[in-house]
């Protein structure tokens, strides 16, 4: 479980999270909603401490985080996995080189071990064969997978996906959904993921965090969210038509 | 104010960067391809730029002293002089801070934008040391072999441009390059390069490290990198022959 403390972060004076105060569960896919420019990636940032909170503490698993050291907070970064919003795999090195990489700084995995590890995990995200394939020759879709093998590829205690299927049809953002939400229940997970899009919300927010202007406003599941009387989230929730069909 | 914050910012930047890698083969891996996006790869336009400066050098200066009184032989002396002291440590180097600083800076920035050093930073590893240090010492390593490599096709070229244009016999010139040699110039063009590499690649990391923004941005890093670097390496140029040679 991650427990995020009252935090605050402002960037050279304008606030951008205020009181933030919750927790992700460890088995569940955790869900960050909010409009663009709410504050869930400077959230999140703030999660694997590549932020400073100005104020509050992150615990991970009752382990203080917030305030370590950047050599001491490498050692519960080897538990994480990150997803970033645009992929941010590495250019110059293939799809192996890519997984392998944290593998390479984080374990003392011998070549053969690697190898399998990230067989393994490219398995799991239905993209078996493609190693020696280079970032830019692959699809918006095969390179979020590509991030989500790296990401799981130390089987992380925690995994961060910052909106894992922005910018992908309906049918490849299910589908990373869906990737997600297994890989969560397989290794058991805490999985927190940013999102703005409505379907990841009803298929597979178990707890959902609304933030609002960089403060929370609303805390719930999936089966709440659509009966909320929160003005700012019905707001959020039917701002599109499809929505307001659906709820007519 | 904005000087004193950038230079701060560039000292912490250095700073981190030159902390020992925590793993060995992570840095020799990336020296390797540093040295040939670095090295390699740049000498195909050191050659040409040399051959044909050292060609235009030896004309100009036949030009210069058409005298009887004045022997040939200076024609060879002085194009290696120009070559040695100033046309490759200094000219070359400003070609490689546009070919190198922005290809560093660029490739930097995209990485920052693309959230690549985030990531870097979460894999456990300190971005500044993996990314900059590499470049530096490639630089270091590799940029006398080229500037040695410059002043040599100089010569070359300024010996077939007189053959050529028949301005003096190949025998003289010859004799002039072999004229009142001094190794102290050697050394002293050693120095600015190795000086020069520094800038060069210290000053763009830093330029593509720091950016903040998009594509824009990073295109405005790479065009900062090369003036900036440009700009110190003219300054340093002035300051180092003020010390070395004087
Ligand atoms: N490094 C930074 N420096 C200054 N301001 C920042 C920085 N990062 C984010 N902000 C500001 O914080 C606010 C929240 O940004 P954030 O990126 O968290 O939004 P978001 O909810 O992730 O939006 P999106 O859905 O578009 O990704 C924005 O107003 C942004 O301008
Ligand atoms: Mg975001």
């Amino acid at each position: 479980m991650i427990e995020v403390q009252h935090i605050y972060k402002s960037f050279e004076g304008a606030t951008v999270l205020q009181d933030i105060n919750t927790s992700f569960e460890q088995g569940k896919t955790n869900l960050i909603i909010g409009q663009s420019g709410s504050g869930k990636t400077v959230l999140m940032k703030c999660c694997i401490g590549l932020y400073d909170v100005d104020e509050g503490n992150i615990l991970f698993n009752d382990r203080e985080f917030a305030h370590l050291a950047e050599k001491k907070r490498q050692q519960i970064r080897q538990e994480m996995g990150v997803l970033f919003q645009g992929g941010a795999l590495f250019d110059s090195f293939n799809v192996e080189e890519n997984i392998m990489f944290p593998l390479n700084m984080f374990t003392n995995m011998s070549p053969k071990e690697k190898k399998e590890r990230v067989n393994f995990v490219l398995e799991h995200v239905d993209l078996a064969g493609t190693n020696r394939k280079f970032p830019s020759e692959l699809s918006g879709g095969m390179l979020k997978r590509v991030a989500i093998a790296r990401a799981i590829s130390l089987i992380p205690k925690y995994l961060f996906a910052d909106e894992p299927n922005s910018g992908l049809d309906p049918k490849t953002a299910e589908r990373i959904d869906g990737l997600l939400s297994d890989l969560t229940k397989k290794f058991n997970m805490t999985t927190v993921i940013n999102t703005h899009d409505m379907n990841s919300v009803l298929q597979i927010g178990e707890k959902i965090s609304f933030i609002n202007k960089g403060k929370l406003w609303w805390e719930g599941n999936n089966k709440e969210v659509l009966k909320t009387d929160n003005e700012e989230l019905n707001e959020f929730i039917f701002a599109t038509a499809l929505t307001r069909r659906i709820k007519e | 104010m904005k000087i004193l914050h950038q230079i701060g910012e560039y000292l912490y930047i250095m700073l981190q960067a030159f902390k020992r890698p925590d793993k060995g083969f992570v840095f020799r891996r990336q020296l390797l391809l540093d040295l040939k996006r670095i090295g390699s790869d740049s000498i195909g336009i050191v050659a040409i730029v040399s051959l044909f400066l050292g060609a235009i050098i030896a004309i100009q200066m036949a030009y210069n002293i058409d005298s009887p009184f004045i022997p040939n032989t200076i024609i060879g002396f002085s194009t290696r002089q120009m070559m040695v002291l100033e046309i490759s440590p200094t000219f070359i180097s400003m070609i490689l801070a546009g070919k190198v600083g922005s290809r560093i800076a660029s490739e930097i920035g995209t990485m920052r934008i693309t959230e690549q050093i985030d990531a870097l930073r979460v894999m456990g590893v300190n971005p500044a040391n993996y990314l900059i240090l590499p470049k530096i010492t490639a630089a270091v390593i590799y940029f006398p072999i080229l500037i040695i490599f410059s002043i040599f096709l100089g010569v070359v070229g300024g010996w077939i441009s007189s053959i050529v244009t028949g301005i003096v016999p190949s025998a003289e010139y010859i004799n002039g390059i072999r004229d009142w040699y001094d190794p102290f110039t050697i050394s002293y063009a050693m120095i600015k390069t190795v000086v020069f590499a520094f800038i060069i690649t210290s000053v763009s990391a830093y330029k593509g490290y720091t950016v903040k923004g998009g594509s824009v941005e990073v295109g405005q890093a790479s065009t900062d990198a090369v003036v900036q670097s440009s700009i110190l390496i003219i300054f340093f140029d002035l300051l180092l022959t003020q010390l070395l040679l004087t």
